[in-house]
């Protein structure tokens, strides 16, 4: 049996891709489920001497890693030529939102045993938590927007706000830089990829800018 | 005289590594079979048992953490970064056999077997609160001796008003040590007072036996109202110094890590809070506690800093 691309990406990809994307879900659930003896102990559960923050650390790492495919996903395409690709990015962005959504609410809860005092101090005072907080906050309209029916309604403005994926991942990044005590080889690593994935668009956009600066004529040059 | 020199020469620099590796191996295998087989190849051979006393006096009465969270939960950068590293990776530490460097404005100096330097000591297990400058804690029950009356035996000079503590710096043992971006060995420090307070251990052992090698063996301090980075692990060199020296972690962040590094719920950390602190053990959904003045210990040790600013002097 042979299916359509379309069907493909329907049936196949995109249920294995939004199971990939709950892996990490699994691993940190049944982390806290063996933790607590609802599931038998074993090597892959066993979140260590800290289970809030190596849980908080795998949420935390989740986001950054989805936000960085997701922004992978135009380059690759461009580079691939594969234009079906672009499927798959509304799932990959609104898993990175969940996972957001997770790691905050680990904060809040084992980590911060919502004392609420100080977690508003924390988001205020702490720089990396204000980072943190504000890619969170940044991600909220895009989550809300990620529907058909937004797309439709906000027409070219949706391209536009949904370009805030670039500073939320800049803030995501920088979250975690600045978290680390001295070895900054990790975060580097993040910020290096970071760099190419936007590093890549402005190269692009620049070639096109060059490209319609030659072929326009001086008028319209002008307005540009 | 109690302390004896021992020649400069070190087994480990006639013996090569191979042979030393392997004597090691037959070792570990001659030490119980069935706990050295169980081990994965290359651990360290079985932990040796201490002889000590308990010193219900100077112990607090909470639960220890265990065995698995004390070995398995470690700031130990020598190894690596991650909390997990040392327990991993510290195998390639060789505790024995160890010598100390006595250094600076003492009388007594040179480089002594670990042997000779713990023979006068009476050993006695201490359950102390340990508070991380990461805002954990843990207890732990540690065995050791008071630092005091070692310093007494070296005859420090009235120049004396630091003792300085380095770590062990070998690429061979502590791999992470060939990583560029820290000024190797680690380096902390004592003012001379703290180093005489009936507090302030040495360690050699933990749940009554040997230190594990991710714990600091074979000698590590242990100043129970202090952040954990101020207690040095793997100890090879002990320097009497007249000014401050500066500790490590001062050097690399001085906004963020004084000389002091006292446990004090009212002075955060730049980045974090320290008034309350994630308790190992606790549980996944466990509150926070409160993090206490000197870690608890401000009865014992408030007086040493009357008049000090804590906030300047953090
Ligand atoms: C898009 C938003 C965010 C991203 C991408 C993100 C990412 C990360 C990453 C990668 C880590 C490091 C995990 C590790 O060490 O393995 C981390 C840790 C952490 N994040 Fe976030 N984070 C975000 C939002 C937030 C928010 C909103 C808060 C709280 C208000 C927060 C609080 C923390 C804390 C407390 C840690 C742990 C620090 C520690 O280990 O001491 N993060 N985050």
């Amino acid at each position: 049996m042979t299916l359509t691309v379309d069907r493909r990406y329907r049936l196949v990809y995109k249920p294995l891709l939004f199971i990939a994307c709950l892996i990490p879900l699994g691993w940190a659930l049944g982390g806290v489920l063996a933790l607590g003896g609802l599931l038998p102990s074993m090597p892959l559960f066993d979140l260590g001497a800290d289970p809030v923050r190596k849980v908080l650390g795998i949420v935390g790492k989740t986001t950054l890693n989805l936000l960085l495919i997701t922004l992978a996903v135009t380059p690759l395409r461009q580079l691939t030529g594969n234009g079906y690709l672009i499927r798959l990015r509304r799932m990959l962005g609104v898993f990175a939102f969940f996972y957001a959504c997770l790691h905050f609410m680990v904060y809040l809860g084992p980590f911060q045993g919502f004392s609420w005092d100080a977690i508003t101090k924390d988001i205020v005072k702490r720089p990396y938590i204000t980072l943190g907080f504000t890619a969170l906050l940044m991600l909220v309209p895009l989550a809300i927007t990620s529907t058909n029916g937004w797309m439709r309604r906000l027409k070219k403005r949706w391209q536009k706000l949904h370009r805030l994926i670039y500073p939320i991942a800049i803030l995501g990044v920088w979250h975690y830089w600045w978290q680390v005590k001295q070895d900054i080889r990790e975060p580097l690593i993040y910020a290096t990829i970071l760099a190419v994935l936007l590093g890549w668009r402005l190269w692009r956009w620049q070639q096109r800018r060059a490209a319609t600066l030659k072929s326009a004529p001086p008028t319209a040059r002008e307005r540009t | 005289m109690l302390i004896r020199r021992t020649p400069d020469i070190r087994p480990s620099e006639i013996t090569p590594e191979a042979v030393f590796l392997d004597r090691r191996r037959l070792i570990a295998g001659l030490l119980g079979a069935g706990a050295a087989a169980a081990l994965p190849a290359g651990e360290a051979p079985a932990l040796a048992a201490l002889k000590y006393t308990r010193n219900a006096k100077l112990s607090v009465t909470e639960k220890p953490n265990t065995f698995e969270e004390i070995t398995n939960y470690n700031n130990f950068y020598e190894f690596g970064t991650d909390k997990e590293d040392p327990a991993r990776n510290a195998h390639t530490l060789r505790p024995k056999p160890w010598s100390v460097e006595i250094a600076g404005e003492a009388e007594v100096r040179g480089k002594f077997n670990l042997e000779d330097i713990l023979k006068p000591h009476a050993l006695e297990e201490r359950i102390y609160r340990f508070r991380c400058v990461e805002a954990w804690s843990m207890v732990i029950p540690w065995v050791g001796f008071p630092l005091g009356d070692m310093v007494k035996r070296f005859k420090p000079t009235s120049k004396a008003k630091y003792v300085e503590f380095t770590t062990l710096l070998d690429p061979r043992q502590m791999p992470e040590q060939r990583s560029a971006n820290f000024p190797w060995p680690y380096v902390e420090a004592l003012r001379m007072d703290e180093a005489m307070h009936p507090l302030t251990l040495m360690a050699v052992g933990l749940y009554g036996r040997e230190l594990p090698n991710q714990n600091g063996a074979p000698l590590r301090l242990m100043a129970p109202w202090k952040y954990g980075f101020k207690n040095a692990k793997s100890i090879v060199r002990i320097r009497f110094v007249e000014k401050q020296p500066r500790n490590t972690w001062n050097v690399l962040a001085p906004d963020e890590y004084g000389f002091y590094a006292n446990v004090n719920p009212k002075v955060d950390h730049p980045r974090w809070s320290q008034a309350s602190e994630r308790h190992i053990g606790d549980g996944f959904f466990a509150k926070r506690r409160e993090t206490l003045m000197f870690n608890g210990y401000a009865d014992q040790v408030a007086s040493l800093y009357q008049g000090m600013d804590l906030r300047r002097y953090f």
